[in-house]
């Protein structure tokens, strides 16, 4: 009910004579630091206005005085950083991948953006320091499957393992146990020759019936002493170096599926200088070739 | 010929079950129709609300029960809402809390796609502002125009549909974002049939505010509907336009916005800045400002401040959207003003902080003895603090640090938690005993409990998100002399595990409060008689056992 201005004895305020299910308000008057604070906030923002892109026009905007534009500052910025590698980015475009370790501190330079773009674009699958899991690669080792040169690595990296890609790396072990290219049987024979191949405890007399199926059916890619072939993509199969595990049951997995494993084709994502360090970083971890 | 009040009756009667009928056809139509089992779920949930709303009409039509001369306040859907707000709002802690130890240990997912981070961050966000805010907001703004206009709600089944129709739309949003039902638009998740279910309900909703607001019988609107009216309004708005999408068939859960490229974030950004603005800032500030001087028995600090505070907020809260998009294709003209307007905005928010706080003057000795009004103050001095924070985030040289970081959800959830949900919780403790009419809360130690353990769940939050953020922040932006990133991704999530367990640890804090509030508001309820009635104030008791002040 709207009544008579009161004063409230508390404050000593008047009241402004409203009152809703008992609330009432004190007629008090803006503080004065809020009202200020609250002008010098609309001043600064007209003083934004002015220098800055700020109100849309018909046919535009302001462009404000002092003719900031994002995408500019966005190419400048862009720019003063590639001055700012000192020409190394251009060099280590226009080097040959494998006379790169030849000046060191190209080297250097590559290796510290390889690094950068293998912990992000690479380490979730390979490991961050490169050590790989089941299905992928280790690279500090001296075991490739699609060549350990520079620019094997380099050309890995730009097509990929098994991409979309015409020129990609491309291999595709048989699916002997799910096409049933080879029984149960002949499938567990062969793995006792593939463990024998690489020096490990094995059944005799299973691994040389294993040993005729390797030769009609593996042998032309893993090669006769199953040395493999990075032409083709083939494992090395007598070492101890797996991608899929060692054990008879994991052999049989992998001649049962045929495995293949998937890795992007980074031209597509990636430029070509970046592609370059990369490569070089991968093949100094200790492995290459 | 004037219609008699029982013919209208009669009519309303008759329109209300006519409804509940066509809905119940419709849903069922949906659920036979379609091939999506998620839909057909959908419509039989539809068609089962309808038939139960429908049997609740026949059910509980009375001629005589329900007239708008009747002295009292209609307060069975707001009793409705208070319940659901404390339930949803537990559910939403705690799914936020799942998903806060999902975030530090991964392993937490399960590998179950319904359990999965992404569904349930959704579900998390819906659930704390929509679900439990919404309901917060419900039951004070239809509890307050009441109260504040001396008039019965509008509507006779109109009040009981918003209530019910907005729990509707709750468990359908809900339940869809579980199933992988999205349109992707943070915020405004749910998709086309749940958007128009909820666009029924609010317009409902704002036609039984609005006609309570015109059956008033004070000479003046109180300040604190000028802000619900303000956020019903804005939100109805807000909602129509972000969801404008085009289904693929009725039958079909799916819909495609209708807006492209960079519109469509500046239109989404333009909704979420403002669903902070209308519905967590304008809503909230209308329940501050009938809670707190009704609480602690003072006077409104200023008139005229809340007069200069409610239309610049409101006139510059809509501009503010673009600070969500610095720094990307938004045009550099569009990010200007919506920072410049986000700097703008820090006095009238603050307008809204002095209005609640200095209505104490002459009532602090309360903040020692009454944890409820420190329950209302502390959110009072949150708000203040994350809208200071909020400007300090728009400028583009901080926004170039602190976006994209957990910065940003430590300073959503300072307003959220610090502001929106410890207003509400002092909203529902001074609500409780006024609904079901008691002479004061169970346990007035227990809400003092819920206060600590709150405030520390905050705090805990709030600090490990800001050294998770910068943190963050300066790790994506640090190289290395040769000028290659310093960090890779995985390095600076590496660092933020510990700030991740500290925030999970802080959020379990805020479950365990909700379940303290609970346990205490389900005691009175049952109308326990209170273990400590003597601590608490006068006013914690209903209108009609309050004792009289001694003159």
């Amino acid at each position: 009910m709207s009544k008579r201005p009161e004063l409230d004895a508390v404050t000593g305020v008047e009241t402004t004579g409203h009152e809703w299910d008992g609330i009432k308000e004190l007629n008090k008057p803006l503080p004065r630091w809020w009202l200020n604070t609250f002008y010098v906030c609309i001043l600064w923002a007209v003083g934004y206005w002015m220098v800055y892109p700020a109100w849309p026009t018909l046919n535009g905007y302001t462009p404000g005085l002092l003719g900031y534009s994002q995408r500019e500052t966005l190419a400048r910025e862009a720019k003063a950083a590639t001055q700012a590698q000192g020409g190394l980015r251009d060099l280590l475009a226009r080097t040959p991948l494998a006379d790169v370790r030849n000046n060191p501190e190209l080297l250097r330079f590559a290796t510290a953006g390889g690094t950068s773009s293998f912990q992000t674009n690479c380490a979730p699958c390979h490991g961050r320091g490169a050590q790989g899991a089941v299905g992928y690669p280790n690279l500090n080792d001296d075991d490739w499957l699609w060549g350990g040169s520079v620019e094997d690595i380099h050309k890995t990296i730009e097509v990929g393992i098994r991409t979309e890609q015409t020129n990609t790396r491309l291999s595709q072990m048989p699916r002997f146990g799910v096409d049933k290219l080879l029984s149960p049987e002949e499938i567990a024979v062969s793995a006792e020759f593939v463990l024998a191949l690489s020096g490990q405890a094995h059944d005799a007399a299973a691994a040389a019936k294993g040993g005729q199926i390797y030769s009609e059916q593996c042998a032309a890619c893993h090669g006769e002493t199953g040395k493999g072939n990075s032409e083709l993509g083939s494992p090395n199969l007598t070492d101890r170096i797996w991608l899929y595990g060692g054990s008879k049951p994991e052999i049989t997995e992998s001649i049962q599926t045929g495995r293949g494993g998937m890795m992007p084709a980074w031209a597509r994502r990636l430029d070509p200088v970046t592609m370059k360090a990369i490569a070089v970083y991968v093949h100094n971890l200790g492995g290459g070739k | 010929m004037k219609p008699t009040t029982a013919e209208r009756e009669a009519l309303g009667d008759a329109l209300a079950a006519l409804s509940a009928a066509l809905v119940a056809v419709l849903g069922l139509y949906i659920t036979f129709a379609t091939r999506e089992p998620a839909m057909a779920l959908h419509g039989a949930l539809l068609a089962v609300a309808a038939i139960i709303g429908g049997g609740a009409v026949f059910s509980f039509m009375n001629p005589t029960e329900d007239r708008p001369e009747r002295a009292d306040y209609v307060d069975g859907p707001i009793k409705v809402a208070t319940i659901a707000a404390i339930i949803w709002g537990i559910a939403g802690f705690l799914v936020g809390d799942i998903i806060a130890w999902q975030l530090a240990f991964p392993a937490l997912n399960f590998d179950l796609p319904w359990f999965s981070f992404g569904r349930l961050r959704p579900l998390h966000t819906s659930a704390v502002i929509f679900a439990f805010g919404g309901n917060v907001l419900l039951a004070t703004s239809l509890f307050v125009v009441q109260r504040t206009c001396h008039a019965r709600l509008a509507g006779r089944w109109s009040p009981w549909f918003v209530v019910w129709g907005y729990q509707l739309f709750i468990a359908i949003a809900g339940t869809g974002y579980l199933l992988g039902i999205t349109q992707g638009k943070e915020y405004a998740e749910p998709e086309w049939y749940a958007d128009l279910l909820l666009t029924v309900v609010w317009v409902t909703y704002l036609l039984v505010f609005l006609g309570t607001l015109a059956r008033r019988k004070e000479p003046h609107i109180y300040v604190a509907n000028w802000f619900f009216l303000a956020f019903i309004v804005t939100v109805a708005l807000l909602h129509l336009v972000n969801n404008a999408s085009i289904p693929v068939s009725i039958t079909s859960t799916k819909s495609y916005i209708v807006y492209a490229g960079v519109q469509d974030a500046m239109t989404q950004w333009w909704y979420g800045h403002n669903a902070v603005g209308f519905f967590l800032t304008a809503g909230f500030l209308g329940i501050m400002y009938y809670f707190i001087p009704k609480r602690v028995e003072r006077p409104v600090y200023s008139y005229r401040l809340s007069i200069v505070h409610f239309w610049t907020l409101i006139f510059l809260y809509i501009w503010a959207g673009p600070h969500h998009l610095h720094y990307t294709a938004l045009p550099d003209w569009a990010q200007t003003l919506g920072m410049t307007f986000s700097i703008i905005l820090w006095m009238p928010s603050w307008g809204g902080m002095i209005n609640g706080l200095m209505t104490l003057a002459g009532a602090w000795d309360k903040l020692r003895t009454d944890p409820v009004v420190r329950l209302l103050v502390v959110s009072v001095a949150f708000y203040g603090m994350s809208t200071f924070e909020g400007p300090l985030m728009s400028i583009k040289a901080v926004n170039s640090l602190s976006h994209y970081t957990d910065w940003t959800i430590g300073h959503v959830h300072s307003g959220a938690l610090g502001w929106v949900a410890m207003v509400s919780f002092g909203a529902i403790y001074c609500l409780v005993p006024w609904l079901w009419n008691r002479k004061g809360l169970y346990s007035l130690k227990l809400v003092e409990w819920h206060f600590w353990i709150s405030t520390i769940g905050i705090l805990l939050y709030i600090t490990a998100m800001w050294v998770s953020g910068i943190t963050q922040g300066l790790m994506w932006r640090s190289y290395d002399k040769l000028g290659f990133l310093q960090y890779s991704f995985i390095e600076t999530v590496e660092a933020m595990k510990p700030y991740y367990v500290i925030r999970a640890i802080g959020g379990l804090l805020l479950v365990i409060g909700g379940l303290v509030m609970a346990y205490n508001i389900w005691r009175t309820i049952r109308g326990d008689e209170a273990v400590d009635l003597a601590d608490q104030p006068r006013v914690a008791a209903a209108p009609g056992l309050r004792l009289q002040p001694a003159e």
